[in-house]
């Protein structure tokens, strides 16, 4: 990577990170209705793989997918506008937190069902390699929905298909308040790609390098019609599963353990040792991206309402 | 006129359709060298290749989610779910994925995907393939319904739902795959959806029905007929879209309707239809309107009990005869 692109990739985590504290304290203070899942901890995992990806791939979300989508290039003010329910959010206010999508970028939209982006992806693979688009698709979804239907099948469909799709899971060790390992049969989400004939890969998500190399790999497989790759990214939520969650399920010291791997506080510490990011030009670069955040709240703020007259408009395309 | 069997008629929809735009792509279990259950594929595989022609492995839900996101990208995929029993199997990508994107994402957002599947009974199937489950679509915003009862209408609607840019529930029946009808050739036969077709013009009482008990209020008709009763039968063919004024302006000119339903009566379509008669022409009703309906219990195997459940031309005619003469 180039440097120029780590510090790019160290900006959109910071941008991520900040966008998710503020998310929350707004919704903590009542600001914002609804319900909305942070993926703060799990930044490393959305921009490793988002750098892999190339113009025109798509992208299947999560309920989790904030993340995601800032690192696929969403504009962070029209994000924070559907938080706040308003006419100039992503989604009209018709989605909220969990479904957004911006098709000219690829990415097809989060979900509000646990593993049910995963056939959709597959189903985007399907007709790139029916079109001859050259196009990979890359679908992210976390160790809960490992245990879905949707994942068993579709990677049984994509392996026998040969389909250019690459399954990105999230091991964020817990399903809302399940632990990974009561829920899970194998010791690794990945160790189910035996089951279907295809690549299982482990990689520290919490590693941006290391995860974008894994997920390059398998888009390469994917864009020569070898078939999909399952890449498992190990990672922690250092917030709660969604807002209002007391996190009593797990420990503080296993909080503590994993705040030390706070993939950005690692990845800063890498450009500082290689000196690639100065001091001074970290302070600049978090500046920037808190005002990114700050910028977006005004402009949700500064957003009309949609105009309930508009409520029975696009059932129908 | 010629005349070919409904299953001829949605085949050749699918083979001109498949002609005229290289996205239209078929998939579902056993359609390729099988043909599909019912023989409505075959052919088709020779013809258009196993890409074009995908079979799949037993996996509903992952195919028809893979039929969603290959519609957001591009592609026009006519999914075939064998039985409309095994719909349930995919519902959650018809109901909380296909159904919302557009509304939720705008224009950004086409699923032009048709889900063909073949409900109803009249076959001893039994319990779990034999269901007619359209209510439970029609009561999901953002998916279009179609029933088509001739084979004209199979032809003409499938081609139309095919082009249309958004999700469709292509129900198709057992009992009307071999039926024959005239069916004009050429390859530009479509029309709308949401259109309702006139098929008996009557002045006595007013019969609303879909698919199959289209057919067997048109039969009953016949019968009222040689009892001195005139009887209009209007057959919705798509229930979402609904042209309800083709209902409600027979109803204004009968002032007596009985809404024929095969699927079981509680929270089924005719109720919708009931209601929406209610609400505009109630003042135009000389008697209660009434409807027909299998009765709420699960299909049975028995040919007896199957036949006890279903309403037939027999049941139609008699219990248009009670609501004429009082």
């Amino acid at each position: 990577m180039r440097f120029e692109h780590m510090l790019n990739a160290y900006r959109t985590m910071l941008v991520i990170r900040f966008f998710e504290q503020k998310v929350e304290s707004l919704f903590s203070r009542g600001v914002i209705r609804g319900t909305t899942h942070p993926a703060t901890g799990q930044e490393a995992v959305a921009v490793g793989v988002c750098s892999a990806l190339r113009k025109g791939d798509f992208i299947t979300s999560t309920h989790r997918g904030h993340a995601h989508f800032i690192a696929r290039g969403a504009d962070p003010s029209r994000m924070m506008a559907e938080l706040f329910g308003k006419a100039t959010g992503y989604s009209r206010g018709r989605g909220g937190s969990q479904l957004m999508a911006d098709y000219a970028l690829g990415f097809l939209g989060g979900n509000g069902i646990t593993g049910g982006s995963i056939p959709i992806a597959t189903g985007a693979a399907l007709s790139a390699k029916l079109r001859g688009t050259g196009k990979a698709a890359v679908c992210f979804f976390g160790d809960g929905a490992s245990n879905q239907g949707t994942f068993h099948e579709s990677l049984n469909l994509a392996a026998i298909w040969k389909l250019p799709v690459v399954y990105v899971c999230e091991n964020n060790l817990y399903a809302m308040s399940t632990p990974a390992h009561k829920a899970l049969s194998v010791a690794h989400v990945a160790d189910r790609a035996a089951a279907y004939g295809i690549p299982g890969v482990v990689v520290d998500g919490n590693d941006l390098l290391a995860v974008q190399e894994s997920v390059r790999a398998a888009c390469d497989r994917a864009r020569r019609l070898e078939g999909p790759t399952l890449v498992e990214c190990k990672t922690y939520r250092l917030s709660g599963h969604s807002r209002g969650d007391p996190c009593h399920y797990r420990s503080r010291a296993e909080v503590k353990t994993w705040r030390n791997r706070d993939p950005i506080r690692r990845f800063r510490k890498a450009l500082l040792d290689r000196g690639i990011l100065s001091p001074a030009a970290d302070r600049q670069l978090r500046r920037e991206a808190r005002a990114v955040v700050t910028q977006a709240v005004r402009f949700a703020r500064h957003s009309r309402d949609p105009d309930p007259a508009t409520l029975e408009d696009g059932v129908f395309a | 006129m010629r005349t070919i069997t409904y299953t001829e008629a949605l085949r050749e929809a699918l083979n001109e359709e498949m002609k005229r735009d290289a996205d239209v792509f078929l998939m579902g279990e056993d359609i390729g060298v099988y043909g599909g259950a019912f023989g409505v594929t075959r052919g088709l595989l020779e013809r258009f290749g196993p890409e074009r022609v995908r079979d799949t492995p037993i996996s509903e839900q992952g195919f028809v989610g893979a039929a969603v996101g290959a519609a957001l990208t591009g592609s026009r995929p006519v999914v075939e779910i064998m039985f409309m029993d095994f719909i349930t199997l995919a519902v959650d990508q018809l109901v909380n994925q296909a159904a919302k994107l557009h509304y939720v994402f705008g224009d950004q957002a086409r699923c032009p995907l048709v889900l063909r599947t073949v409900g109803g009974g009249g076959r001893c199937y039994g319990p779990t393939h034999s269901q007619s489950l359209e209510a439970w679509f029609t009561h999901t915003p953002g998916l279009k319904v179609v029933a088509p009862t001739t084979p004209a209408d199979a032809k003409a609607l499938l081609k139309a739902a095919i082009r249309d840019d958004n999700p469709v529930v292509f129900m198709e029946h057992k009992l009307l795959y071999g039926c024959r009808g005239e069916v004009p050739g050429g390859s530009n036969l479509t029309a709308p959806l949401g259109k309702a077709r006139l098929a008996r013009t009557g002045s006595d009482i007013t019969m609303v029905a879909w698919s199959w008990m289209a057919q067997e209020a048109e039969r009953a008709a016949d019968d009222l007929q040689a009892q001195g009763v005139s009887a209009e039968v209007v057959d919705l063919r798509s229930l979402v879209p609904l042209d309800i004024e083709s209902v409600t302006a027979s109803v204004r000119k009968t002032h007596r309707v009985l809404i024929v339903q095969e699927a079981a009566r509680t929270g089924g379509f005719g109720a919708e239809i009931g209601c929406r008669i209610f609400e505009s022409v109630y003042d135009y009703l000389d008697a209660p309107l009434r409807r027909l309906t299998t009765p709420d219990v699960p299909l049975s195997a028995s040919p007896v009990l199957e036949r006890a459940a279903i309403p037939d031309r027999w049941r139609i005619a008699q219990a248009a005869l009670e609501l004429v003469r009082g």
